[in-house]
């Protein structure tokens, strides 16, 4: 009896944990089905309307209509490029830099190791107008390339895959050497396989960090053609039914990636079974 | 380290060579004209600059502005750190405890982790809007709350935007934490001590620590820097600047006001406090926690 209790206790305690976290998204899209007259009269809703195709049809595909030139679907295209842009510089950089830190007898690696770890003390918000006025320099402004790349410049993927690498027991070391394998053989052919985990979680890890960048791309993006999703919740202009749906729309991507890719993010972050 | 390494040759630098030449280029040299910045001054038509030594953090710390900032900044990680960690570490504990729907749970818990804090910060905004703002009305028919005028009550809503999906990260590393600890540790303590609180209190949150001290400074880290895009999408900064976080600050001296200098010394004081909370941290909270 007191198990019953006590566990329905922890039930009642998550439910409300969960409708804390579910009930300010509801709302929000349900008001995005609803006409923007509807809301100004009556405030947020709690039901669905009926405008859900025309309101999000016309966010995603008017030109014109919501922003200036770009249309929301553009957007999406400019956030995805630049999420998985991050994704893959950041992981494929990482991998190399960690493999390199563990596997060779590196004369100077402890320096190495400390010039690429204190970069992570030193996030992007403090050094944003020296990192916009070096892509000025390079004339990288209004680019792909100038999205991703500064965004990129983060040891914190190495840091990971260098803790899972010293995890990896020597004796796989010893008998690639057997089987005559050379470095980059025995980086291609056995460590990645066997890291693909921790390569799965690092790159949800830094899709939606790519995703969710906002100051930066605000920064360096002047032309709209490319404005991210993240960054547009700035320039949002038109009615307000188009706005919720245009921020209803702005969390799907990274959401879906975590819910659907769940385990191979939590089983690589924590490294449990 | 390995015992088994490859020796040293030149195809050690070719793994190295992508990362450390984006981190140079991208990196390491904004980060040297900051401090470059943070030495000069621009003269007033932006035609030259002159090496002013420390004068523009002596202007920094003349600026009343900056307090009100640093004030803010280390009320709202507190205060985020409180609040997310407890609220995390209650939901993980029940969701520890639960026999069935456990992963469940971790879904339904997870996502808001992945949402932007500038999407946070305008959906927050939907809510404390003066127009059709439900918590605004909730909270000014209580106490007359006024977020535009009140410094405390904007203090609510920022921490409040901050918080929500703070929450997220904070619940899945202490059931990650919890899942951990070892059955036979609890199963002994359930022997030893009936009173399944105080079991809590002297058995699996010292085992926690762990994992406590690492999202503290994972909480921090998120007020200082993340919250950006949630003070940007909110208040703004008002009233008069109370809820502008150091970063903000930064940002708005060096973007509106121009003032690279500044911006730039601003930045320097900010990598000074993080290098000091990194130190805290393994000094003191590395060598004083048990890991099991």
């Amino acid at each position: 009896m007191t198990r019953f209790i006590t566990s329905s206790f922890s039930h009642l305690i998550l439910l409300i944990g969960i409708l804390i976290m579910v009930v300010p998204i509801w709302m929000i899209f349900a008001s995005s089905t609803h006409t923007s007259s509807m809301i100004n009269m009556n405030g947020l809703q709690m039901f669905l309307g009926d405008s859900f195709y025309e309101n999000y049809l016309r966010v995603l595909l008017y030109q014109g209509g919501f922003f200036k030139e770009i249309t929301a679907l553009k957007m999406f295209f400019n956030s995805f490029i630049m999420a998985t842009g991050v994704a893959i510089l950041s992981v494929v950089t990482s991998l190399m830099a960690a493999y390199a830190l563990v596997y060779y007898r590196i004369k100077y690696a402890t320096l190495l190791f400390w010039i690429i770890f204190i970069t992570i003390l030193v996030p992007l918000e403090l050094r944003i107008f020296p990192t916009y006025s070096v892509m000025a320099e390079l004339n990288l402004v209004n680019s792909y390339f100038g999205l991703i790349v500064p965004i990129s410049a983060s040891a914190i993927a190495t840091l990971f895959f260098r803790q899972f690498y010293k995890t990896v027991p020597d004796e796989l070391l010893e008998s690639a050497k057997l089987d005559g394998a050379n470095t980059w053989r025995f980086f291609v052919d056995f460590l990645i396989p066997l890291s693909k985990t921790m390569i799965v979680a690092m790159l949800i890890f830094m899709f939606v960090f790519g995703y969710n960048q906002y100051l930066w791309p605000l920064l360096v993006t002047t032309s709209e053609q490319y404005w991210t999703v993240v960054m547009g919740l700035k320039m949002m202009s038109g009615s307000i039914v188009h706005r919720f749906a245009f921020v209803m729309m702005s969390m799907v991507p990274p959401i879906l990636i975590i819910i659907v890719l769940q385990k191979y993010f939590i089983k690589g972050v924590f490294q449990d079974k | 380290m390995k015992k088994v390494q490859f020796k040293s040759s030149y195809s050690q630098y070719l793994f190295l060579a992508p990362q450390l030449g984006i981190l140079l280029i991208f990196l390491y040299w904004p980060i040297i004209q900051t401090f470059r910045d943070a030495f000069t001054m621009q003269d007033a038509f932006g035609f030259g600059s002159k090496f002013v030594w420390f004068d523009n953090f002596l202007f920094i710390f003349d600026d009343p502005a900056y307090f009100i900032a640093f004030k803010f900044t280390i009320i709202y990680s507190f205060v985020i750190t409180l609040i997310t960690g407890s609220i995390g570490l209650l939901l993980a504990v029940q969701a520890n405890n639960v026999m069935h729907g456990k992963s469940t749970y971790k879904t339904l818990l997870i996502w808001p982790y992945a949402i932007a804090p500038a999407v946070v910060g305008v959906m927050a905004n939907y809510f404390f809007s003066e127009r059709f703002g439900l918590l605004y009305h909730l909270f000014h028919e209580l106490w007359g709350f006024n977020w535009y005028e009140s410094v405390f009550d904007s203090y609510i809503y920022v921490i409040i935007a901050g918080s929500w999906k703070q929450i997220s990260a904070n619940f899945i590393f202490f059931l990650a934490g919890l899942q951990a600890i070892q059955k036979s540790v609890i199963e002994a303590s359930m022997i030893d001590c009936k009173n399944s609180f105080r079991r809590f209190w002297t058995i699996t949150f010292p085992l926690l620590m762990p994992t406590t001290f690492f999202l503290i400074i994972i909480n921090i880290t998120y007020a200082f820097f993340d919250t950006f895009g949630i003070i940007d999408t909110t208040t703004i900064g008002a009233p008069s600047g109370e809820t502008r976080t150091l970063v903000y600050k930064a940002y708005m001296d060096g973007f509106r006001g121009l003032d690279l200098g500044s911006a730039g010394a601003q930045s320097i004081m900010m990598m000074l406090i993080v290098l000091v909370i990194t130190i805290f941290q393994f000094r003191y909270i590395e060598g004083k926690i048990h890991y099991n």
